[in-house]
């Protein structure tokens, strides 16, 4: 059993920079966790991540204005916390994003078409899942929570010190799995951390509809977890902590929960009107909060950034956005056939029975239209 | 050669399975030092270690999900559902990532899990211990769903279904825990999707699995004694993969079928095999395919689980439905050709 005051989190959510860019003293709980500014290159890779990340965002937004999205879940806002937790991550770690984690898996080197495959609707994981050690996209709610768990649990029992990073919302916090797997972690101490985006919003429903904790972050408590929160608005005190909840699992000392407090830009998905459940004022008073902004303020002043080269990230931002237009602009190609490969290693006798109507079908067609065309 | 219990050849399979692949783990709940609920896991823990055969948190959406994490890391998880209707709070990790994982990832990430499940009744079990649940994952496309009745079967089938690569369920019919039978273990019997003839008969096809097919075999016996009748009696074995070749021969051999299943029978697997027989074998048919399954009804306590079962009168009074006046005409040419025609 471990000391109670180890596992509660910060009276505070953890800042190391204020809204306007000012570095300011996170306080004694959060020194003595280790809570340190990050050093200036290490902040620089964030920021050049999220103003990549944000143009990503941006045009995949437009990309469901031209159709070429079915859906899209914005993250803008959020960019910190899809950002710094994904770069503090090794080459030995998995991660376990949900629909709304596109700019994470952005930042994790996924390329942007391959992000969106499961958006776009020609396959359900545009990805190598081994290649990338990443998981499918979760949208059945909390169910990741209960895979990171066990995946992190199998990478301790591989013998490498991997971790596994779940991302998971507020409302999500409400599902069983949610509770199951930290529990899981717990009780097997397993490298997981599980970081929740605190957006303020399930859909339309706010947090106070979901939970009476005065942080999501007590959640681990009574599970054993080592838990924390953090401004999700400030890039360096996600990468200070998120790097600390790493090395605290990665030694053997069981999951962490964090709960980043943060707030979501954009409605829920395009689809979605987020004026019937929100005021302009709230907006407002986050647009004030941004993440970008204050990260960018702080380099600046300290002398680490200069208009060149924000002007530079914002061109690679422009023309990486430029690419996914012109690739995402492309007709995907999808094989029907395709769809009988992936059920089963070893297919039954009725899928190929299946198979082979479909494909009868398929080559009848083929030949329908060359005796059109022919005509 | 010596007996051996249905429960005895379930846990040398395990045993077996975990001395031949590192990678294979047991999960469950009790399933340590007790040795499960059942005994199935009985003297894992003690033989292999804690970290093989694994008591974990009572939480079945857990057990589930923590698998699926654990086999995208390379191993076999067997994982114990303590009872039926005990996996029902699972029933999201399993049929929403168990069955899809694979063809959500084109094959990067198999899921080679064998979700074990206890399951029917006739054992005097209070309710919530006796569902027949095989109809929600045989409605799953992504799960193997296996049922052994036999010992050999039991050893054979769930080692096979450890070492496959696709997800199975498997499903232990609790009635036949018990059952004995004079083998020697290890051994190989047909494979996943692969049906038997366990009596055969030239009048009319008992098609049947699982918790049934020991009162398909009694009905049989009683059938010969007393009508005359000769009843040949299909064990399914596997419910996904489906054997329609040897069910179809059979059918088109006596030309009469009749399906017995436990599970209540609206939308069930009995509804899908009389369907598949009927549009396969309508030709050889000299009367409709007939279902004698449990009642619509959720499982009823013990004092009357006898009048939902489905139980050897029913089954000899739906054989005499069969209108045995009329003699099929099995000079008719064969189906197949009439359906390719
Ligand atoms: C099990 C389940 N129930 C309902 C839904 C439908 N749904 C999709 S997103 C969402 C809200 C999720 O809110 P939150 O966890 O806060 O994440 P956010 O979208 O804010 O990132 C709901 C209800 C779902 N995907 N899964």
């Amino acid at each position: 059993m471990s000391d109670i005051t180890e596992l509660l989190p910060c009276p505070a959510p953890v800042q190391l920079l204020a809204a306007d860019g000012t570095a300011v003293d996170p306080g004694e709980q959060a020194h003595a966790r280790g809570y340190v500014m990050p050093a200036p290159e290490e902040l620089l890779a964030v920021w050049r991540a999220m103003v990549v990340g944000r143009r990503f965002d941006a045009q995949a937004t437009a990309l469901t204005k031209q159709g070429r999205l079915a859906v899209y879940p914005s993250s803008r806002g959020q960019d910190a916390c899809q950002v710094a937790p994904v770069l503090a991550l090794t080459e030995q770690d998995w991660l376990f994003p949900t629909y709304r984690d596109s700019m994470a898996l952005v930042t994790h080197g996924i390329d942007p078409v391959e992000v969106l495959t499961l958006l776009r609707g020609d396959w359900h994981c545009g990805y190598d899942p081994r290649a990338t050690r990443t998981a499918p996209q979760c949208t059945p709610l909390a169910t990741q929570a209960v895979h990171a768990a066990g995946a992190a649990h199998g990478l301790t029992r591989r013998g490498t010190d991997g971790i596994a990073l779940c991302l998971i919302g507020d409302g999500a916090t409400s599902e069983g799995d949610f509770h199951e797997g930290l529990n899981f972690a717990a009780v097997f101490e397993a490298p997981a951390v599980f970081l929740v985006q605190n957006n303020k919003y399930a859909i339309s429903v706010p947090l106070a509809k979901q939970t009476k904790a005065p942080s999501l972050a007590y959640k681990g408590v009574g599970y054993g977890v080592r838990s924390e929160q953090v401004d999700g608005n400030d890039p360096a005190a996600m990468l200070a902590v998120m790097r600390q909840a790493y090395a605290h699992a990665r030694s053997g000392h069981g999951p962490v929960l964090v709960e980043a407090h943060t707030y979501r830009m954009e409605a829920h998905t395009n689809a979605d009107d987020a004026t019937r459940y929100r005021t302009a004022d709230e907006v407002d008073r986050w647009t004030g909060q941004d993440p970008i902004v204050r990260l960018q303020a702080y380099l600046v002043e300290q002398g680490h950034l200069d208009d060149a080269r924000i002007q530079e990230v914002r061109d690679e931002a422009d023309a990486l956005a430029a690419d996914l237009r012109t690739r995402m602009n492309a007709e995907p190609t999808v094989e029907p056939l395709e769809l009988f490969d992936h059920v089963y290693a070893r297919p039954t006798p009725q899928l190929l029975e299946q198979r082979e109507m479909v494909r009868s079908e398929l080559d009848s067609h083929v030949t329908q239209q060359e005796m059109e065309s022919a005509r | 050669m010596s007996p051996t219990t249905y429960a005895k050849a379930l846990n040398t399979a395990l045993r077996d399975a975990l001395t031949e692949d590192p990678d294979v783990l047991v999960l469950g709940e009790d399933v340590g030092a007790l040795g499960g609920v059942f005994r199935i896991t009985d003297g894992l823990t003690r033989d292999f270690g804690e970290d093989r055969c694994v008591d974990t948190p009572l939480a079945e959406a857990g057990i589930a999900g923590f698998a699926v994490g654990l086999a995208m890391q390379g191993f076999r998880p067997v994982v114990e559902m303590q009872f039926d209707a005990f996996g029902y709070p699972a029933f999201e990790q399993v049929v929403s990532h168990i069955a899809k994982m694979r063809n959500r990832t084109r094959g990067a990430l198999p899921m080679p899990i064998t979700i074990r499940i206890p399951y029917a009744g006739g054992i005097g079990g209070v309710e919530h211990h006796c569902d027949s649940s095989e109809g929600y994952y045989v409605h799953t496309p992504g799960l193997h769903v296996v049922t052994p009745t036999t010992p050999a079967d039991a050893y054979s089938l769930l080692r096979e279904s450890i070492a496959s690569d696709d997800p199975v369920v498997f499903m232990e019919p609790k009635s036949q825990y018990y059952a004995k039978a004079e083998i020697e273990l290890p051994t190989r019997t047909e494979p996943i999707g692969q049906a038997v003839v366990r009596r055969e008969g030239a009048d009319v096809t008992l098609i049947t699995y699982g918790p049934q097919v020991a009162a398909a075999l009694k009905a049989a016996e009683v059938a010969a004694a007393e009508e005359d009748w000769d009843v040949e009696v299909v064990d399914l074995r596997s419910l996904v993969p489906f054997d329609d070749a040897t069910v179809e021969a059979s059918v088109r051999r006596t030309g009469r079928a009749v399906v017995l299943a436990e599970a209540q029978g609206f939308a069930g697997m009995g509804a899908e095999i009389a369907a598949r027989v009927q549009e396969r074998c309508f030709h050889s048919l000299a009367a409709p395919v007939l279902r004698v399954t449990g009642l619509d009804i959720p499982y009823p306590p013990p004092k009357l689980e006898h009048t939902h079962l489905p139980g050897i009168d029913r089954v000899l009074d739906t054989i005499a439905r069969l209108q045995w006046d009329d003699e099929p005409d099995l000079t008719h040419a064969p189906d197949e050709q009439e359906v390719s025609a």
